[in-house]
Formats: C-alpha cells, sequence, structure tokens
C-alpha cells in the first residue's frame, strides 16, 4: 500500500490557509521528492465566509485530490472544528485555534489546542501571520516534510520583505509542540 | 531539480500551453472559476509582443478574439458557465466562419449565477449544442493539470488545422488543483498553423472545397480580401441561396471534421482487456474512477476505465466496443446523467448503463462508485 497524507485546513476566508496549503505542497512536491496536490473550497464571499484548503501527500500518482479520510486537520473557527472533525482518520490529529474553538470536539484522534492568533500577535506583532503559526505546529506534529523544505517554499512564496517575519511564525508554531 | 516543474495549478497550465501554442491575444471577462487563466495572460501576453483585453462583457470578448484570428493572431477566450452562455452566439459565428479560436469553459455548478466557486460538469451538452444550427465542433477536456496544458496546445492544433471553434471544457476541481508537473520542451512541442494561400490574391477562393476539405486561410491585411459573414455563403465567401451551394458548403463543413475523426477523437483505455465491468468518465471525474478502480481491483474486481479525453466528436465506436466486452457501463458525472445518455445510445443496450450522479457542488467519492459497482456484480 502506497504511502497517503490528507491535510485538511479548515476556517474562514481571509486566515492565510490556502496560502499555507500552497506552501505544504511545494515543501513535499518541489523541496523534496514527493508528490503532492493542494486544492481549495470556498464560498462566493470576497472575504470571510468558511474556507478551506487541502493537501494530499503521497509516494505516488494521486488521482483522488481531495481529504477522504483525515490525519491531520487545522481548525481555525469553531465552525470548522465542528463540521470537520467526524472526517479524521482514526487516531489521527486535531490542532485547533484555542481562541476561537472553545469547544473542543471529541473523538478517537489527539487534540492540540493553542491560541495561536493570539501568538501570532503577541510573539510576532502581527495577527495575520497566525496561519505560519498554525504551519510550524503542522509541520512539526506531521513529521512528513523536513523544515528546510518548509523554510525553503516559504521564502519562495510570501511577498518580498516579509520572509524573516514569516519564518519567525513558522519557527514560533514549532517551538509550541517542541516545548510541550 | 528540473527548472520546468514545479507546482502548478490547472488554469496556469491552459494559460501557459496557450502561450506554449502561439497564442498572442486574448480577450475575455473575469469569472470564476476561470480568473486565473486572464490573471496569467495579462501579466504574460504584453510581456511577448501579444495583446490581452478585457473586454465589457463575454460576448464582445468573443467577438474580439474571432476579429483577432481573421487578422492572424491565434487567440482564446476563457470563461464559466453564465459566460459560456453569453458566448454562444458567436461560437456559431467562429463555426460557420472557420475562423480558428479555442474557448475555455471552466465548468461551476449550474443553471444561471447557480454555485460560482464549486465544480461540476453542467456543461457538457452545452458545448455541443449551445449554438443554434447543425454546426462543427471540438470538445476536449482535460482530467489533471499536465494534461491541461497538453490539451490546450491540442485544442489550438485542432482549431489552426481544420479551422474550427475548440473548446477545452475544465471543470473547477482541474481548474484550482495544483499539482507536481514538468512542462515538455518547448522544442518538443508540435505546434500547427493555419494553411496559407499560395495562389495569387486574384485568384483565392476564401472557401474554396478541395480534397483536404479545410480552405487556406489568408490572413486579414496580408493582400487577400475577401468577404466573412455569418449567411451561409459559396467559395467566394458571398452569401448564396442556391441550393446546390448550401448543400456542398454545409456538407464540407461537417465532412471535414468526418474526414479527420480518427486523429480528433482520443479515449485512454485502462484495463479494459481483462474488465468484467467499465467505467465511462471525463474530468474530474475520471480522479474520483481511478482510485475507485484501483481499489476494486485491489480486491480481486476486474473493473476498467475509458476516459473520454475528445468529448465531441463523441466516441461512440469505442464506447460500443468496450460496451460488447462488458456487463455493465458506469458513468460517474457531475451533472443528472447527461454523457450517460449519450454512453446509453453508443452502448445500444450491449451493456447496462449505471449513473453515478452529483449535482451539489461536491465531487465524487470514489467510494460511491466502489459501492454503486459492487451492486452491479
Amino acid at each position: 500500500m502506497s504511502f497517503r497524507y490528507e491535510i485538511r485546513l479548515s476556517g474562514a476566508g481571509g486566515q492565510g490557509l490556502i496560502l499555507i496549503g500552497k506552501i505544504i505542497a511545494e515543501a513535499a512536491a518541489i523541496y523534496e521528492d514527493k508528490n503532492a496536490t493542494q486544492s481549495q473550497s470556498y464560498g462566493p464571499e470576497a472575504r470571510g465566509g468558511a474556507s478551506r484548503s487541502e493537501v494530499i501527500i503521497s509516494d505516488s500518482d494521486i488521482d483522488y485530490p481531495k481529504a477522504t479520510n483525515i490525519d491531520l486537520l487545522l481548525a481555525m473557527t469553531q465552525e470548522a472544528a465542528d463540521k470537520y472533525s467526524n472526517e479524521i482518520k482514526p487516531g489521527g490529529t486535531i490542532v485547533m485555534d484555542s481562541g476561537f474553538v472553545h469547544e473542543a470536539p471529541e473523538g478517537d484522534f489527539k487534540s492540540h489546542g493553542f491560541p495561536i492568533t493570539n501568538i501570532a500577535e503577541e510573539q510576532i506583532g502581527k495577527k495575520i501571520v497566525a496561519n505560519l503559526v498554525a504551519l510550524g505546529i503542522i509541520t512539526e506534529l506531521s513529521g512528513i516534510i523536513s523544515d528546510d523544505a518548509v523554510i525553503n517554499a516559504i521564502r519562495a512564496r510570501v511577498p518580498k520583505g516579509t520572509e524573516e517575519m514569516n519564518i519567525n511564525a513558522f519557527r514560533a508554531g514549532q517551538n509550541l509542540i517542541r516545548s510541550s | 531539480m528540473n527548472p520546468r516543474t514545479s507546482m502548478m495549478q490547472g488554469n496556469i497550465a491552459v494559460a501557459e500551453g496557450a502561450i506554449a501554442a502561439g497564442c498572442r491575444f486574448f480577450a475575455g471577462y473575469p469569472i470564476t472559476p476561470s480568473t486565473e487563466i486572464a490573471e496569467h495572460l495579462a501579466r504574460s501576453l504584453p510581456l511577448l509582443g501579444g495583446r490581452f483585453m478585457q473586454m465589457e462583457d463575454e460576448i464582445a470578448a468573443m467577438g474580439a478574439v474571432i476579429g483577432a484570428s481573421l487578422g492572424g493572431m491565434k487567440s482564446m477566450t476563457a470563461t464559466s458557465g453564465p459566460g459560456f452562455s453569453l458566448k454562444q452566439e458567436n461560437i456559431g459565428y467562429a463555426s460557420i466562419t472557420e475562423t480558428p479560436v479555442v474557448i475555455v469553459n471552466v465548468m461551476r455548478g449550474g443553471p444561471s449565477t447557480g454555485i460560482p466557486t464549486l465544480p461540476s460538469q453542467g456543461d457538457v451538452m452545452q458545448a455541443r449544442w449551445g449554438t443554434h444550427g447543425d454546426h462543427p465542433i471540438i470538445v476536449l477536456t482535460p482530467a489533471g493539470v499536465r494534461e491541461a496544458f497538453d490539451m490546450t496546445v491540442q485544442a489550438f492544433n485542432f482549431s489552426e488545422r481544420f479551422r474550427v471553434p475548440v473548446i477545452l471544457l475544465l471543470d473547477e476541481i482541474i481548474g484550482h488543483v495544483h499539482e507536481k508537473v514538468t512542462l515538455p520542451d518547448p522544442e518538443d512541442l508540435v505546434v500547427i498553423d493555419r494553411k496559407k494561400p499560395t495562389v495569387p490574391p486574384e485568384e483565392y477562393l476564401p472557401f474554396e472545397i478541395d480534397e483536404t476539405m479545410v480552405p487556406a486561410m489568408a490572413n486579414f491585411g496580408e493582400g487577400y480580401r475577401y468577404h466573412v459573414t455569418g449567411l451561409v455563403h459559396d467559395q467566394t465567401g458571398f452569401p448564396t441561396m442556391d441550393e446546390v451551394k448550401i448543400e456542398m458548403m454545409l456538407n464540407r463543413l461537417h465532412g471535414k471534421l468526418d474526414k479527420y475523426a480518427d486523429e480528433i477523437i482520443q479515449v485512454e483505455e485502462t484495463g479494459t482487456e481483462d474488465a468484467e465491468i467499465g467505467i465511462i468518465c471525463y474530468g474530474s471525474s475520471a480522479r474520483s474512477a481511478r482510485q475507485a478502480m484501483r481499489e476494486l481491483r485491489d480486491e480481486g474486481i476486474p473493473v476498467g476505465m475509458l476516459r473520454i479525453k475528445t468529448m465531441w466528436p463523441f466516441p461512440t465506436d469505442r464506447i460500443r466496443a468496450f460496451a460488447d466486452r462488458v456487463s455493465h457501463l458506469v458513468v460517474p458525472e457531475l451533472n443528472l446523467g447527461q454523457i450517460a445518455h449519450e454512453v446509453e445510445h453508443a452502448s445500444c443496450d450491449r451493456a447496462e448503463v449505471v449513473r453515478v450522479n452529483r449535482i451539489t457542488g461536491d465531487p465524487i467519492h470514489p467510494e460511491e462508485i466502489v459501492q454503486k459497482i459492487k451492486e452491479c456484480r
């Protein structure tokens, strides 16, 4: 059986979930020698509304590019946590922004809650890099892509001049797991 | 790492394919989920000496690409359902004037404004019969990012070679998914340009009937003056009411695609040799089907699939031959069974046609196909 790892990044439009989906996929497929797809689903609103981004990582061809049996779910809103936690596979992982998810869903999965957006504001000084903090947590918990690959992908994807701030946010996310 | 390898979105692959095929004119009006094609070409074409025009609406955009093509530019427009509806009248004009153009439709949920951001395959019949009257058309439908690139090149080649509008039908999933692709070296691509007249201007018949069935096309501005009209015309391009000339013209218009049908009609067969149950699929539904087939084969159930790459002209003969060898043909589609109906016609009761449909904006889950096939046994 070939290796397939499914990540769903869910929350609201404007939280940068599509961007970190692209970074994870590029880290795996371009900066490492795996296969990956990234797809997205959002509503007609320009901002706000439910948004989700999915990344499939595999060592072989990826036919169906959507998540069916989630290894890792990131929930940045209560709505996302409620809606998608039942699609996590047994023994999978949920990462929640505890600043928004006040009632953690229960199930056969490992649960990690951090005030992700608050940490971005307090440690980096900007709420908008909460997605990169989440990326650090995901990288550390999943263990399927290397730090170097992710950092290379961050540098290639974020706006010029913001690389260090984004990488610091990513490190802050990693440290949450390393120190816990 | 190969510098031509990247994570690329289907829509961007279409834009890159157009550039590689020699497209230097794009006119359009932005609409989800096709907008990335326009965005990419708005940035890229001016750097290549080409032109990008955002028009006031989709009708004007379709007119602009026809005009640009008559002027000698390989031209493309891109849209989604509501815009595709608006383009239909001018698609008929391109068809009767035999103007090479490529129209991309990234399908979203319909009818009308529908479900703008979610996938659908609801326009497969409109792509064939959206404009009025019997008319020739070629419709290609990719199932992945690399194929979106290749088929865009092919769409231009077919349109130039056969002087016919070619529609590239993607669905939102194929348009928006990012996949790892390695694009071919431009030197390895086959790029076909329209046949030019070899006679002096005074002897040029713009719609001449010869054994190739495809008349030579002079570009406006090269010294050849001729008449272009949506009225049925004779070999000179002027309107005619002569029934012999009408018949000759329309027979050639349709006959040119019949003559080259073997080249135009393409399918991909996987596991069809030993299959007991078949799947007929296309676009993103083929991705669901391939995963379902893989799971079923792992369980020892011999399933094969025929993926439609050329939607129109329809691969009736290939599907009929497959129907002869299997008990059932399962047809997953993100619509209420538009192609299943064509498959029934092709199958002629040789195999039972079973539908798997979804119109809620969700893709078809591979497990739905797996279950349906197990019920067939």
